[in-house]
């Protein structure tokens, strides 16, 4: 299949088709457009990081943990995130494997959520280290799991988009530890994280 | 006819360039060029990218990104015109954004020679794209200057915009920008890889 680019508006939006793979013509697009499933456009990419709750838990704790650690860690975090992230989707396009997928991507909000509820302050480089690791196990699986279409590019944008604004939500979220108030409250979403981590990992072992 | 009906297809091309889309505007080629550069998300990275790394870079280097940018990319295009064989891999094009991406994300203060350099081989790589695209679709020269005159006003309104920004948030936004960028064309590269 062409590697290939085009805009498509999802289900029962009328599709917007800039382009078209050398195989299939408009009535091919507006197929793909209406099966938001496959990799074929912006929103699909999008909704792709949201659609799992591990996935969600472990990048808005990503967010949490650098607004805890404050300045450079809250925007070093989210920066190497997605970078790391691609580079484990890039393997898993590729074929490569990963031992334990599930069981690391589990192990990342059980950790990063105890992170946060104890409110670790480990070195920058440390903390790098850990998202960067996790990030891998995260997008491996979204790399195996990408489903085959027309469209790479849209679909790649709008993935580290939504993984982004994932780590923006966390990062707004964890805010509130600059008030006394919300230094246990945000330790407490870290319990929360940590939590449905372990069940994420029992989910995975059993 | 729809907006939809009006958009054609352009094979791949054979030495592993872009697949390339047009779009017809009905105002002619030199507006279907721009068009065209306008749906390209890769190319429209790229800009954006260098875009970012010269803001963060100062106003010298806004300065050479105005008229180097898309003089190299007209360039690239008028070799793909004139030299169909010489369309740069995909892989290349893809990587080149990214690398740019990476460079915006780390913020390095690159030397001057090596920036030049930077913006010349990347609008060269992605201004053959470019012009292998419109060479397909019969815009020809007219069609490329579309393009690089869209590359031109971006490259010259929205660098002025950022380049004014000095608070560390501002800039902190801009180099996550970068990573994002990094990070699609890495995934990019293992779609293509594999075959996407």
């Amino acid at each position: 299949m062409l590697f290939t680019s085009h805009f498509s508006l999802g289900t029962g939006v009328p599709a917007l088709a800039l382009a078209s793979a050398g195989h299939s013509g408009a009535a091919g697009l507006l197929a793909h457009a209406a099966h938001p499933e496959t990799a074929d456009g912006l929103i699909s990419g999008l909704a792709h990081p949201v659609s799992g709750a591990d996935h969600v838990l472990a990048m808005i704790a990503v967010g949490l943990w650098g607004a805890q650690l404050g300045k450079p860690a809250v925007w070093v975090l989210p920066v190497a995130f997605p970078i790391a992230m691609a580079f484990g989707g890039m393997m898993g396009l590729l074929g490569i494997p990963m031992p334990g997928v599930e069981i690391g991507i589990a192990a990342s909000a059980i950790v990063l959520g105890i992170m946060v509820l104890a409110a670790a302050r480990p070195p920058l480089w440390v903390a790098g280290i850990i998202v960067g690791l996790f990030a891998l196990f995260h997008g491996h699986a979204h790399g195996t799991e990408l489903p085959e279409g027309a469209n790479g590019t849209l679909y790649s944008i709008g993935f580290v988009v939504a993984t982004g604004l994932l780590h923006a939500v966390g990062i707004a979220i964890g805010l509130i530890h600059r008030w006394d108030w919300g230094k246990p409250t945000l330790r407490g979403a870290g319990a929360f994280v940590a939590a449905g981590g372990a069940f994420f990992l029992y989910q995975a072992l059993a | 006819m729809t907006f939809t009906d009006h958009c054609s297809r352009i094979p791949w091309h054979g030495a592993g360039g872009a697949l390339a889309h047009l779009v017809q505007t009905g105002f002619g080629g030199f507006y279907d060029g721009m068009a065209h550069w306008a749906i390209t998300p890769e190319d429209v990275l790229v800009v954006l990218a260098l875009t970012l790394l010269s803001a963060l870079g100062g106003k010298d280097r806004v300065r050479r990104l105005v008229f180097t940018l898309p003089a190299a990319w007209f360039a690239g295009g008028l070799m793909a015109l004139v030299f169909p064989t010489l369309l740069p891999p995909m892989v290349l094009t893809l990587a080149s954004f990214g690398l740019v991406g990476l460079l915006v994300a780390l913020n390095r203060h690159l030397p001057d020679a090596v920036f030049v350099l930077l913006v010349l081989v990347t609008a060269v790589i992605h201004g053959a794209g470019n012009g292998g695209a419109m060479r397909e679709a019969g815009l020809g020269w007219l069609g490329l200057a579309g393009a690089c005159v869209a590359v031109f006003v971006v490259a010259s309104v929205l660098p002025a915009l950022l380049v004014r920004i000095e608070k560390p948030a501002g800039r902190i936004a801009m180099r996550v920008g970068g990573s994002w960028i990094a990070a699609a064309a890495l995934l990019m590269i293992g779609w293509w890889f594999r075959g996407g």
